[in-house]
């Protein structure tokens, strides 16, 4: 009697293992196929890469369906351009690992300039490229306070009162903080008897007020705006009417602080994608038709400055206006501003780690 | 197992009924109130975010194309790292369980790895391979292969991560079961396929669906390491978690918690499914034991 029993249930066992093993070899089958269809229907339309800062997703979100119309209308073909979204300094170096992007849209020049010197992927004159220094929108930098500015906060000199919390992120990985740290350096500097050896203390004295650091922009806004942490934000002009619009007015203010700096977020075609995959002709076009025009409009609809003159003044009432200094001007350029504050043992590193 | 535990826990109240049934009423309430405050309403906001909007709004964000190449790239990546984990982890877990051979300790410390690195290193493990810099990047790009910042390194990643939920199930059920059995069926004249599908397989059943589930829902929910080998292009290697903290940090937050939801819908039916399991267990566990006496009195 056991034997049949012991019998009938190995031959359950049985057919109950072959059974499951067969359905889930069938849905490895159905998932193999499925994503060999997908990639055949991703093979038909031309596609480019993308790669961007933290705050541009709602700019390029709308930028990339114009670029379609437009390209439609004057090639016939039908583009999708994917994006991927992070912090400059990140995104750069995906890129030098391999993530294939057709162009790179970063915050500052020093990280497409990795692309040159670290990856080889574009020749070191990139920027001469295309006008306005390869960056056809400018940004600069202002403070998110809450509503009816409670802290009464207006200047630089505000942000280093003991007991204040400043948001901001990390200067290693974001570009946004990179230009918000220069930003206080440079303010620092313009004050009567301002040296290098005042300006330092002005900028740690800062940091001694900031509780947290994310790794990208948009994550530093999130903390102040939605965790509610902290009583400034410093934060890309474009990033904070941006939250301002999509979180309602009767949260935030935006202050506009005595002097800032001119943010320039730069763009390249990465040459060595493009020459292998073919798309070199439309990625060039994509990165062009951010001056026209019709790309003006957009970069000013989503609070970017635009370069066109004529745009420009169309949009002049959106902006603060707020005297910018340069990069060039106050610091020599990105390669000597990196290597000053920012590398390893830079002046970050000495200001954050004592 | 538990049943013992049971008696003597019994016999033990008879003789102090008054304190150990109020020790006993604490104990449940600090534990009720535990849960409740770290699991409970954390899974409540979820859903409740989630239903903020309303149904509408709900469906409106889980049908979105690019939520739905997010579901469907997890799925596919939970259904290509799951089977070949199974296989591995069984074989591992027979190989450790069954047989004895030296730099065993070594192989279960090995099977252990994934669980003490961070998910974040054992992601730059692959940039640091399969990278453009790695040690294959060269080669892969000449071959115009990729692998990382593309689906495969998200397979990859997730077979890494979770690679020990199969094997850490099996070893102590099959330690626990020793090996009779086997050398029984053996020495019968089974052949090692016949003695592992009609002997050893059908112990196993249980513990291997318990160690199935984990892995897939770990598989499904992982985010370190696939966030450092996706990429994050949007629609094309962004995983539902990934895509969960895009649209967070879009101010999107209805649709995050939305697309969160399914990933808390799974954890549910993942636990669901192991509370059915434990329910049945006790029955097959005494049912193979009244076998294994039966058994013995027979050989004897």
């Amino acid at each position: 009697m056991f034997e049949i029993s012991r019998r009938r249930a190995a031959r359950q066992y049985f057919w109950g293992a072959s059974l499951s093993l067969s359905l889930s070899a069938a849905a490895a089958a159905l998932a193999l196929v499925a994503g060999l269809l997908g990639s055949v229907a991703q093979a038909a339309a031309i596609s480019l890469l993308n790669v961007s800062y933290d705050p541009t997703r709602e700019l390029y979100e709308d930028y990339n369906k114009a670029f379609a119309t437009y390209w439609k209308a004057k090639s016939g073909d039908d583009v999708t351009v994917n994006q991927s979204h992070g912090g400059s300094g990140k995104q750069a170096r995906s890129v030098i690992d391999g993530l294939p992007a057709d162009v790179v849209t970063l915050a500052l020049a020093y990280d497409v300039d990795a692309l040159a010197s670290q990856g080889a992927l574009i020749p070191a004159n990139w920027q001469s490229r295309l006008p306005s220094n390869s960056t056809p929108y400018t940004s600069a930098i202002v403070f998110l306070v809450r509503k009816g500015n409670p802290k009464k906060i207006r200047d630089w000199s505000d942000l280093v009162r003991p007991g204040l919390e400043v948001i901001t992120s990390n200067p290693k990985t974001s570009g946004g903080a990179r230009w918000n740290y220069l930003a206080a350096w440079a303010w620092a500097l313009k004050q009567p008897g301002g040296t290098d050896a005042t300006a330092e203390a002005f900028v740690k004295k800062l940091y001694k007020n900031v509780p947290v650091l994310d790794s990208g922009a948009r994550g530093s806004t999130v903390t102040f705006v939605e965790r509610g942490i902290g009583d400034v934000l410093l934060a890309w002009e474009s990033e904070a009417f941006l939250a301002v619009k999509e979180l309602g007015h009767a949260k935030l203010d935006i202050v506009a602080p005595s002097l800032s700096i001119l943010a320039e977020p730069p763009v390249a075609v990465v040459d060595k994608v493009v020459d292998k995959r073919g798309t070199r002709k439309v990625a060039e076009a994509y990165l062009k038709y951010l001056y026209s025009k019709e790309g003006q409009e957009i970069a000013a609809k989503h609070f970017y400055r635009p370069r066109d003159l004529e745009v420009a003044a169309k949009y002049a009432n959106q902006f603060p206006t707020l005297p910018l200094v340069t990069i060039d001007a106050v610091f020599g350029g990105w390669s000597k501003a990196q290597a000053t504050h920012f590398s390893d043992g830079g002046t970050f590193d000495r200001i954050y780690s004592q | 197992m538990s049943y013992n535990f049971q008696t003597s826990y019994s016999t033990a109240s008879r003789k102090r009924p008054r304190r150990l049934y109020l020790g006993r009423i604490i104990l449940i309430a600090v534990t009720l109130a535990f849960l409740a405050a770290f699991l409970l309403l954390p899974l409540l906001a979820v859903f409740t975010q989630a239903l903020a909007k309303g149904v509408g709004a709900y469906l409106a964000a889980i049908s979105d194309p690019l939520a739905w190449s997010a579901i469907k790239l997890t799925l596919w990546v939970a259904a290509i790292a799951v089977p070949l984990n199974l296989v591995f982890g069984v074989a591992a877990a027979w190989a450790i369980a069954k047989f004895d051979f030296r730099g065993k300790s070594t192989l279960i410390t090995l099977i252990d790895l994934p669980f003490a690195v961070s998910p974040v290193i054992a992601g730059l493990i692959y940039i640091l391979i399969f990278g453009a810099h790695g040690w294959f990047g060269p080669f892969l790009q000449a071959h115009d292969i990729r692998i990382v910042f593309a689906v495969p390194g998200i397979v990859l990643a997730t077979i890494f991560v979770t690679f020990p939920f199969v094997a850490r199930e099996l070893i102590p059920v099959m330690q626990a079961q020793g090996k009779d059995d086997e050398e029984t069926a053996l020495s019968l004249g089974a052949n090692g396929w016949q003695t592992f599908w009609r002997v050893t397989f059908p112990n196993i059943r249980w513990g291997l669906l318990y160690g199935v589930l984990l892995c897939n829902a770990r598989a499904m929910g992982e985010f370190g390491a696939v966030s450092v080998v996706s990429g994050h292009i949007r629609g094309l290697t962004n995983t539902v978690p990934l895509h969960v903290e895009i649209l967070y940090n879009e101010y999107n937050y209805t649709a995050a918690f939305a697309v969160a939801s399914l990933l808390a819908l799974l954890a549910l039916l993942t636990l669901a499914g192991k509370s059915i399991l434990e329910w049945r267990e006790p029955e097959l566990y005494h049912a193979a034991r009244r076998q294994q006496a039966i058994q013995r009195t027979r050989r004897s």
